[in-house]
């Protein structure tokens, strides 16, 4: 490419000096790229949730009202609702542990423990719960039998959104100034204050951030509960495994109706932590 | 100004040429040339199928057809094939999931004429699966609910399996003499001992080897597997038990259904039906399963489901996702061990 | 000293923490596929009862395919999508913002569902597919199709942030000089997302290689023809046919998923970023005041 260096101040006149069909055609790409694209969404995304909505309330909103009240499929949205929040607030703890140990600590080995904290974003599914039953499964060698019980899910479900909580925290840590906990300590705070009052507000978005993606993860799991989980009704039955169950038995509209519960429950937490995160970040402006 | 890499220059169109060349890529079902049978089946024969279809291909009328087989829970594969999935072949658990596809226009009404016993393939008895040496010494049906023994069965809304082992078990209590409300209570007793219920009888037997629960309840066939295989288990044949049939028919859409029906042929035919006693089905075949020098052992009091009234009257008192008796026993149970 | 002890305390902690959950199960499973001997492994992978003994030479065809398909596909879009929101103002960019997020929240039986539900035999198109002798639900494009739903995030989110930190000014500087927009987004626009690309391309990647959930409803689990890995890992597992076999393609897997993550570090080391995955915890938006409220401090 030529030596023209970008210290030219860009012509006024520049883009009319250039053949016409050029400019069009910029405007072709402008129009035909975007439409590309939201076709792309449209046949992928959009329709078959569409779709998803229409099958819903195929018998009206009494039939679809009548779907998610049923005994099963009520006992497993609650279930799974409950299951994400405790397995959230327990690795945004052990995230922020982590990502700390990560960022302020030193030892062998820390950068093998960094690309293992990821190893569960990058496994498949099936494959990490069979890898979760190895150990807490009726064949493990420490006799901790979880599988068949809600502590398995739990279990299940740390696992796969363990990656989506240290990272969201760790680079907000590793970009923090130190001055303000130096200042803080030297003049006789405790680290318990320090974190709680100086570390603590300014990770809180990005735990936040960390705590909705993990949340969103938990709540469709599927593939890594699938065993450990035993699919019992009632008990560790999640929403996951009912519309699969649903769908199986033919019964197409039901599975909609929980399915659509299910994703706006998921959407609705999720804008509300939206909007928490914005009232955490603005006071930063003082 | 840096260029793009030239390695990115030649990859990037070279993969969406790779992927659009890819998109050409027919899956070799649905009839393709070549000769290849499209298989819909329950979960269990995955096995023998395989045994079955080498020696369907050294027959003229097997020659060069391929059978692309497709294990699920019956009541799934049913679903799917409703939905859409190819299949020249159906063969089944139990009827209902048969009838669902003439409903859907998929079958003949007139698959039952087919064969020497009304459009079976293969028959089998439930079986309690149990470790090796039997430790909890279970023999009858009175053992799966007696305290302390944790019992595996699939899920009745996707299997058929569960649905047989429930239709053995009402059954059974009522052969040995309790009244339908009395047969209902071992039911609810059953289920409420019911430690996993995975969604094929296949899934089902595969927890229980990884060392959940005392006991699942099974095809017999698929015990005679698991025990050639070498797992370590044995099994109980209760003496109240039902006869399990399991249907087979060529669809209506079938994209190859000469080679098809040569192959439905081959597997009700006497050389198929000794492969399959074999592999430890019973053959509906009279005469199959000595010729195979094989013995199935008869159940003292068996019954069909007809003792029960016929699958469409089972499926509507039992098995009716809202109103059925075992739907109404599992929220029932539910209900007590939610607050857990 | 209190300060030394806390430290050694936490980090204790951690690892005990991470051993529990990650460490250990996944040599467990190593260990168990591998324990009856290297042969022993290869024979039951390839070779389980009951199976035809190309399953699993099938299954990594087919993933690999699948992977070649969803994922340049993506890719594409994911570009033109960033491109898009990055350089225009439209009405319904915060939408199309929102929308692009949405694959993530939504389980993946729920994605098979939906795509059935519209391309199955009984879906909205699916009488149009059937009269055409299309056939997608239960075949290879259904497959591509889950497998690109469930990953579409994550190119778009990648890349988007890289072309709202560098601006348009070489891009309007090409522009006056004369390119054209093809010359401008090959030699300008591409070079400069490189590495947002490639971030983005390999988590779609790990993505499609790990799917299972969409593709258990919607794949039909054909042996030897629509299993993909993950898929005939599972039938191992749960078809009872070989739980050695299946142990083994799992580690398989696991291994390929490493692969996926060393290619993403060595990628991520040269650009000095600690972590790709907290590129994607924030939105665009919000990754600005954040890093606006630390510097506050």
């Amino acid at each position: 490419m030529a030596e023209t260096t970008l210290l030219e101040a860009p012509s006024a006149t520049g883009a009319s000096t250039a053949p016409r069909w050029r400019a069009s055609a910029r405007h072709a790409v402008g129009v035909v790229a975007p439409g590309t694209a939201v076709i792309y969404l449209s046949l992928l995304v959009l329709i078959p949730l569409a779709a998803l909505s229409v099958t819903a309330f195929h018998g009206g909103s009494s039939a679809f009202w009548a779907a998610v009240r049923d005994p099963e499929s009520w006992a497993a949205l609650k279930l799974t609702l409950l299951s994400a929040l405790v397995v959230v607030v327990l690795n945004t703890i052990a995230g922020t542990a982590i990502a700390w140990v990560l960022v302020r600590d030193q030892f062998v080995g820390k950068r093998l423990v960094s690309s293992l904290v990821d190893l569960p974003f990058a496994l498949p599914t099936i494959v990490a719960g069979l890898t979760l039953l190895t150990l807490y499964g009726p064949d493990s060698p420490f006799h901790l039998d979880a599988a068949g019980t809600r502590f398995g899910v739990w279990i299940a479900l740390a696992f796969v959104t363990l990656p989506f909580s240290v990272r969201a925290v760790q680079p907000v840590l590793a970009a923090l100034e130190r001055e303000a906990e130096e200042a803080a300590s030297s003049l006789g705070a405790g680290s318990p204050t320090v974190f709680r009052r100086i570390v603590l507000p300014s990770l809180a978005p990005a735990m936040l951030s960390g705590a909705m993606l993990a949340f969103a993860r938990a709540m469709g799991e599927y593939g890594s509960l699938l065993f450990i989980s035993g699919d019992r009704p009632f008990s560790t039955e999640v929403a996951s495994l009912r519309i699969f169950g649903l769908y199986e038995n033919g019964q197409n509209n039901e599975a909609a109706a929980v399915s659509l519960a299910l994703l706006s429950l998921s959407l609705v937490v999720l804008l509300l932590c939206g909007v928490l995160r914005r009232r955490l970040t603005r006071p930063e402006f003082g | 100004m840096p260029r793009l890499p030239s390695v990115t220059r030649v990859l990037l169109p070279a993969a969406l040429l790779v992927s659009g060349l890819a998109c050409l890529i027919d899956v070799p079902s649905a009839g393709a040339a070549g000769g290849t049978i499209d298989l819909v089946a329950y979960s269990t024969p995955a096995a023998a199928y395989t045994a079955i279809d080498v020696a369907f291909s050294k027959y003229p009328a097997g020659a060069g057809i391929t059978v692309a087989g497709s294990y699920g829970p019956s009541g799934t594969q049913a679903t799917n094939v409703i939905n859409g999935q190819a299949a020249d072949v159906v063969n089944f658990s139990l009827e209902p999931d048969m009838e669902k596809l003439v409903q859907a226009g998929l079958v003949s009404p007139k698959w039952d004429a087919v064969g020497p016993d009304h459009g079976m393939v293969t028959d089998s008895v439930v079986v309690f699966i149990v470790r090796k040496g039997n430790p909890k010494h279970i023999t009858g049906w009175k053992d799966l609910v007696r305290s302390g023994v944790q019992v595996v069965t699939p899920n009745p809304f996707s299997s058929g399996s569960a649905r047989w082992n429930l239709a053995a078990a009402y059954g059974a209590e009522r052969k040995l003499g309790r009244t339908p409300a009395q047969a209902q209570a071992y039911l609810q007793a059953l289920l409420s001992h019911t430690v996993a219920q995975p969604s094929s009888a296949s899934a089902a037997l595969a927890t229980f080897l990884t060392g959940t629960g005392d006991v699942v309840l099974d095809y017999e066939d698929d015990a005679i597997a698991a025990i050639n295989k070498g797992d370590p288990i044995q099994y109980v044949i209760p003496p109240q038990d039902v006869l399990i049939e399991n249907p087979i028919a060529v669809t209506t859409h079938a994209a190859n259904p000469t080679a098809a029906r040569a192959f439905v042929k081959f597997l009700l035919s006497k050389k198929g039906q000794e492969l399959w006693a074999i592999e430890g089905y019973r053959p509906v075949l009279p005469g199959a399963a000595k010729a195979a020098s094989i013995t199935f052992p008869t159940p003292r009091q068996l019954f069909t489901i007809n003792y029960l009234g016929g699958w469409t009257k089972v499926e509507k008192t039992f098995f009716d996702p809202t109103t059925g008796i075992v739907a109404k026993i599992e929220e029932g149970l539910g209900q007590s061990t939610a607050s857990g | 000293m209190r300060r030394l002890f806390g430290r050694f305390g936490l980090r204790t902690t951690v690892l005990a923490y991470l051993a529990l959950l990650v460490i250990v199960p996944v040599g467990a499973i190593a260990y168990r596929a591998f324990a009856p001997g290297l042969g022993t492994a290869w024979h039951d992978l390839a070779n389980p009862s009951g199976a035809s003994s190309a399953g699993f030479f099938h299954a990594l065809i087919l993933t690999l395919v699948v992977a070649g398909i969803a994922v340049p596909f993506n890719a594409v879009f994911g570009v033109i999508a960033a491109l898009v929101l990055a350089r225009h103002r439209f009405p319904g960019a915060r939408l199309l913002d929102a929308v692009i997020d949405l694959p993530v929240a939504v389980s993946p039986v729920v994605v098979g569902l939906s795509l059935v539900l519209v391309y199955g035999r009984a879906g909205w198109f699916g009488g149009w597919l059937a009269a055409r002798g299309i056939q997608v639900i239960f075949s290879i494009p259904g497959i591509v199709m889950g497998s690109a739903f469930v990953s579409i995030p994550y190119v778009a989110r990648a890349v988007l942030p890289v072309l709202q930190e560098i601006g348009t000014d070489q891009e309007q500087a090409a522009a006056t000089l004369g390119a054209g927009p093809w010359q401008i987004f090959w030699r300008v626009t591409l070079p400069s997302i490189r590495w947002g690309l490639a971030y983005g391309v390999t988590l779609t990647t790990a993505r499609v290689l790990g799917e299972f959930g969409a593709l258990s409803v919607l794949a039909g689990n054909v042996v030897g023809h629509t299993q993909t890995l993950t898929l005939y890992v599972g039938y191992l597992f749960e078809g009872n046919l070989d739980t050695v076999g299946a142990d083994v393609g799992a580690v398989i897997l696991a291994v390929l998923a490493l692969c996926v993550l060393a290619v993403v570090s060595l990628a991520g080391s040269e650009k000095g970023s600690p972590s790709w995955l907290s590129r994607f915890a924030r939105s665009p938006r919000s990754s600005r005041t954040s890093s606006l409220s630390t510097t506050s401090l």
